[in-house]
């Protein structure tokens, strides 16, 4: 505890620090925020870079296309057309970065290191060196993901979900090969990365809380990460082990997941195993996964929003209420991936009423957030633009989500496109927002500077035209048969030629959105490397708000605050509350003589 | 090549409109002295507005799609269970889309009319009891709705299928699909996947096949070396072999010598009845043929990976797993031609899709499903053989006629019983 140590006489504490202790291997819990962001936004730009070839092929099959051959040569795209086991390769690595690296790793990464001893009034995490190794890890990790993309016989080709026997047979595919290997490796890493942080963050926001800092008081932010970190920390070894059986199959001979196959002519000796169990495996870490990536983007959202409408989040127990319901119950709802797996009927009844329940949560946060809009005074931060689209597109995905976790319905859209509209919505726009609400809002507390609030509105409107513009049609895309992973859908040409055309018509439609969308992203870039070199300094706390990372200064300094730590008094919405002169009242400020506390 | 052009125009424009944006930024930025912490009030009102106008053009565009586009490019679901289906989805998107709006609107007008104007303080309220609850139960309340009527359908749709309903299975590999009919005695043959052989594809269990699989294992066939020739190349003194070969040498006598060992285990369970349910088998690759109106219990199978036998049409689908028999059942209610005339497209096909990620040409993994009336499906019937090379109705001259005219009828009355 040597953050507790320094407690007092920090000040005098200044010592010099090298480049490497400083910027590489850092142990501020600041300066880790900072490198998970930069780690992820990295692999987030590789994986919408795939993204666009893959969307290329869809809209314009078979076409040549040069920015094609630039970038996969002639491996890949011979004659400027995508090789179609690179196609799945492409699908792959697109999903496994944007849902463990940018949104896993990137989205808690930067903001759970970033905010939990900030607003929580902590030094430091409880372990400074576990929190570099978790994001060295990481880094690790995201190389070794990274560098799969140029293996000679092609990345993993099996889907993120990698199901064996696919997975596990390079005779089937060939990205089972060194690929698989290669993803393996990185994903075993990256699970030791993602479970030293979030031991690290449940310690932290347990036993490091500053005097006053109640459960009840503390921000939804601080509640969303504790939350996830604890979802992490009991879903992810599951996935760990689901892998490393998953290693043994493919080295070792054991059967686990392989039985009674044939596979290019030549018959496997694998006998009993079975490969829906690792999707019962897979899926008890995926649900909460999905959760994992939402949460702290709903709890980003949640500050931002009360801050920005100048009033109290509305129902600030019924959201924490939420949360840990949310949680609970995306441990019971993993077999709504598996309605079509031949499964027990009985068990598939079970989770079609887990599932629904979520929506009941759900909701409350969704009519909680729109009465926290209504009757205040809005100011529009990007931050804050993305955090109202952030609910637009958490309700327009979660509706979705009835029908799906509907069994009898799912059997006819399942593992189509409307699942995919589904899911990019709700979970990677909702989560995406929000870690482009938290890079706007807290990017002053991370660098000291502002950003370009014009560029910032420019990024907001073209990203949710773009994005929106993408996955929107994909519904109907879904509803007409057309099975997401095809890298072409001629095969209804013949069939049914007016099923096809409307596909094509709105593929082209989609890819057109997914290439605005991506340009839309240089705004941000520009923006945000623009303002960490000559951005405006920042005042100490530049969106009025209440929480206690706007009590530290603006340069930062080890251990967060000099001197004393801060004592809190109250709850961090006290938004325009009647009867004070300012509308808002640091959470630092003691309570009038006669005030409740909310 | 018109789309990629104005691609091509849009990205340009946008790159310029960016670069244009950040110049006059800064410039008025460094006249005005502004603080980018703090919002202008012109910056906020434009952005209000913006919500409404995105709004309505969103939902414009839903509409657009929506009136275009349809709710389904698929046609009428084909299936007894498939309205079901889509009478439920309907409902469904009823309730769904009436929140989608609902909730959207009252986002982007209270992000329209709520902004921060000179003067007005925003309202404290911090929580309010009654409203909660009543935004907890009314959403239960239509959540049981929706999971009462669900979990119906889905006990229909999973339970067990009638006595009467034909067996077919569907067999799947890296990349296609093969009917096999159960024939006239509704039982399909027995299959073990070692009996795999080039000659037996689906490692169906019959006595020959058996006795064939071990011979292959034994003494060997076209391309593959036996048992005794493996032993009498290690055993040969005569010869040297690189110790790379002998190790492989002795890799694959240790396999053959456990297959033979597995086999004579089926061997030994072997019993007659299981040739009788095996040889009336009739094994149609590429297409699936069926009659309107007759039930259908599918099981399915995969050879090598996991696929999934998706019928949009019928609104069915299940994956086949390696090592593991699956189920699905359901009854086609229109034939081909019928559903060609409601679909105003005559060259409509119903199709069976592979909808599971399994391989480069996984999206090449399809087959024809013809549905049937009587007439047409007997005359079928009448052109296919089964496993052992008879024909499927094999009834001698004397008395064919009498027991066509039999089938038919049949077939009629299970036609007609989807009628109406």
């Amino acid at each position: 505890m040597a953050a507790v140590a320094h407690d007092g006489h920090h000040d005098h504490d200044h010592h010099e620090e090298s480049f490497v202790s400083k910027y590489i291997f850092s142990q501020d819990h600041k300066m880790i925020g900072k490198q998970f962001l930069l780690t992820a936004t990295f692999m987030g730009l590789v994986a919408m870079m795939l993204s666009i070839f893959f969307r290329i092929q869809l809209a314009w099959p078979g076409e040549s296309s040069d920015f094609l051959n630039l970038f996969l040569g002639d491996r890949w795209a011979p004659d400027g057309v995508l090789n179609q086991d690179m196609y799945l390769g492409l699908v792959t690595i697109h999903g496994t970065i944007m849902v463990f690296f940018l949104l896993t790793g990137g989205l808690s990464g930067t903001f759970s290191n970033l905010l939990i001893p900030l607003q929580i009034g902590a030094r430091d995490m409880a372990s400074g060196f576990l929190n570099m190794l978790s994001f060295w890890m990481f880094f690790l990790s995201s190389i070794i993901m990274f560098i799969s993309l140029f293996v000679e016989s092609g990345p993993a080709m099996s889907g993120w979900t990698i199901y064996p026997p696919l997975s596990a047979l390079p005779q089937a595919v060939s990205g089972s090969g060194m690929g698989m290997n290669l993803w393996l490796t990185s994903m075993a890493i990256f699970i030791a990365s993602s479970l030293i942080g979030s031991l690290n963050y449940i310690v932290t926001v347990i036993n490091l809380r500053t005097k006053g800092m109640s459960m009840t008081r503390m921000p939804l932010t601080i509640w969303a990460f504790l939350v996830t970190a604890i979802l992490g920390v009991l879903s992810f070894p599951v996935l760990l082990s689901a892998v490393l059986l998953l290693i043994m199959d493919r080295t070792m001979g054991t059967s686990f997941y392989l039985s009674e196959i044939i596979v290019g002519g030549e018959m496997l000796d694998n006998v009993g195993g079975s490969p829906i169990l690792y999707q019962h495996l897979f899926w008890f870490l995926g649900h909460p996964e999905v959760y994992i990536v939402l949460l702290p983007a709903l709890g980003l959202s949640s500050e931002i929003i009360s801050t920005n409408s100048r009033k109290p989040i509305f129902g600030y127990r019924a959201m924490i209420g939420s949360i840990l319901a949310i949680g609970f119950l995306s441990f019971i709802v993993w077999g709504h991936h598996m309605f079509v797996t031949g499964m027990s009927p009985f068990l598939g009844s079970v989770f079609v009423f887990t599932t629904l329940l979520i929506a009941i949560p759900s909701a409350v946060k969704v009519f909680n957030y729109l009465t926290t809009l209504w009757k205040g005074s809005i100011v529009y931060t990007p931050a804050m633009l993305f955090a109202v689209g952030l609910v637009s597109t958490f309700i327009t995905g979660g509706v979705t989500g009835i029908i799906l976790a509907d069994s009898a319905l799912d059997i006819a859209v399942h593992d189509t496109y409307f699942v995919v509209a589904h899911f990019h919505i709700v979970m990677g726009m909702s989560a995406v927002f929000g870690m482009f609400a938290g890079v706007y809002h807290w990017f002053p507390k991370m660098f000291g500077k502002l950003m370009n609030n014009r560029l910032g509105y420019v990024h907001f409107w073209i990203t949710i035209v773009g994005a929106y513009g993408v996955f929107f049609p994909m519904h109907f895309v879904g509803l007409a048969g057309a099975p997401r992973r095809y890298y072409d859908y001629s095969v209804y040409e013949g069939f049914n030629v007016d099923s096809y055309n409307m596909m094509m018509d709105l593929n082209v439609i989609i890819s057109v959105f997914a290439i605005i969308a991506a340009f839309g992203q240089i705004a941000f870039l520009y923006n945000f490397f623009y303002s960490i070199f000559r951005g405006q300094r920042a005042p100490q706390n530049p969106w009025n708000s209440n929480t206690l990372e706007w009590t530290t200064p603006v340069e930062h300094i080890h251990g967060n605050w000099p001197g004393e730590l801060p004592t809190v008094h109250r709850w961090p919405y006290d938004y325009s509350k009647p009867g004070m002169d300012k509308d808002f009242i640091p959470q630092t400020t003691p309570l009038m003589e006669g005030e409740e506390e909310h | 090549m018109g789309s990629k052009l104005i691609i091509l125009l849009v990205i340009v424009l946008g790159v310029i409109a960016i670069a244009q944006l950040v110049r006059v930024n800064e410039l008025t930025a460094k006249h005005t002295n502004r603080k980018d912490s703090d919002v202008p009030h012109r910056d906020n009102i434009l952005n209000a507005n913006l919500m409404l106008v995105f709004m309505i053009a969103f939902y414009a565009s839903f509409i657009w799609l929506m009136l275009k586009y349809g709710f389904t490019g698929l046609g009428p679901a084909a299936s007894t269970h498939g309205v079901e289906t889509d009478w439920l989805l309907n409902l469904n998107f009823v309730i769904i889309i009436a929140v989608f709006f609902l909730t959207n609107t009252l986002l982007f007008v209270f992000a329209w009319k709520y902004v921060k104007r000179p003067g007005v303080k925003a309202y404290f309220y911090p929580h309010n009891n009654k409203l909660e609850m009543v935004w907890t139960v009314i959403p239960a309340a239509v959540l049981a709705v929706i999971i009462i009527l669900g979990l119906r359908s889905w006990n229909e749709i999973t339970s067990e299928a009638s006595p009467e309903a034909e067996n077919v299975e569907i067999y799947s590999y890296q990349f296609g699909w093969t009917a096999r009919y159960s024939g006239m005695d509704n039982v399909l043959g027995d299959f073990d996947y070692k009996l795999t052989t080039a000659d037996n594809q689906y490692g169906i269990v019959t006595r020959a096949n058996i006795e064939n699989a071990l011979h292959m294992m034994r003494v060997g066939g076209p391309g593959e070396e036996g048992i005794q020739l493996i032993e009498q190349r290690l055993n040969d003194e005569t010869r040297v072999i690189a110790r790379q070969d002998r190790k492989s040498l002795e890799k694959n006598l240790g396999r053959k010598q456990r297959m033979v060992r597995l086999l004579e285990q089926i061997e030994a369970t072997y019993n007659d009845s299981l040739d009788a349910y095996a040889n009336n088998d009739i094994i149609v690759p590429d297409s699936l043929f069926l009659l309107k109106g007759q039930n259908y219990n599918f099981s399915f199978r995969s050879k090598d990976v996991i696929h999934s036998a998706y019928f949009p049409h019928f609104r069915a689908q299940m994956n086949t797993v390696p090592g593991m028999t699956t189920y699905f059942k359901f009854q086609p209610i229109y034939t081909t031609n019928e559903m060609r005339d409601k679909m105003n497209n005559s060259n409509f096909e119903y199709i069976l899709l592979c909808n599971k990620i399994c391989g480069g040409s996984h999206y090449k993994m399809k087959m024809a499903v013809k549905v049937l009336g009587p007439e047409d499906y007997l005359n079928w019937q009448k052109t296919k053989m089964t496993y052992d090379g008879s024909p499927w109705l094999d009834f001698s001259d004397a008395e064919r006629a009498t027991k066509e005219a039999e089938l038919l009828e049949k077939y009629q009355a299970i036609a007609a019983s989807v009628e109406g």
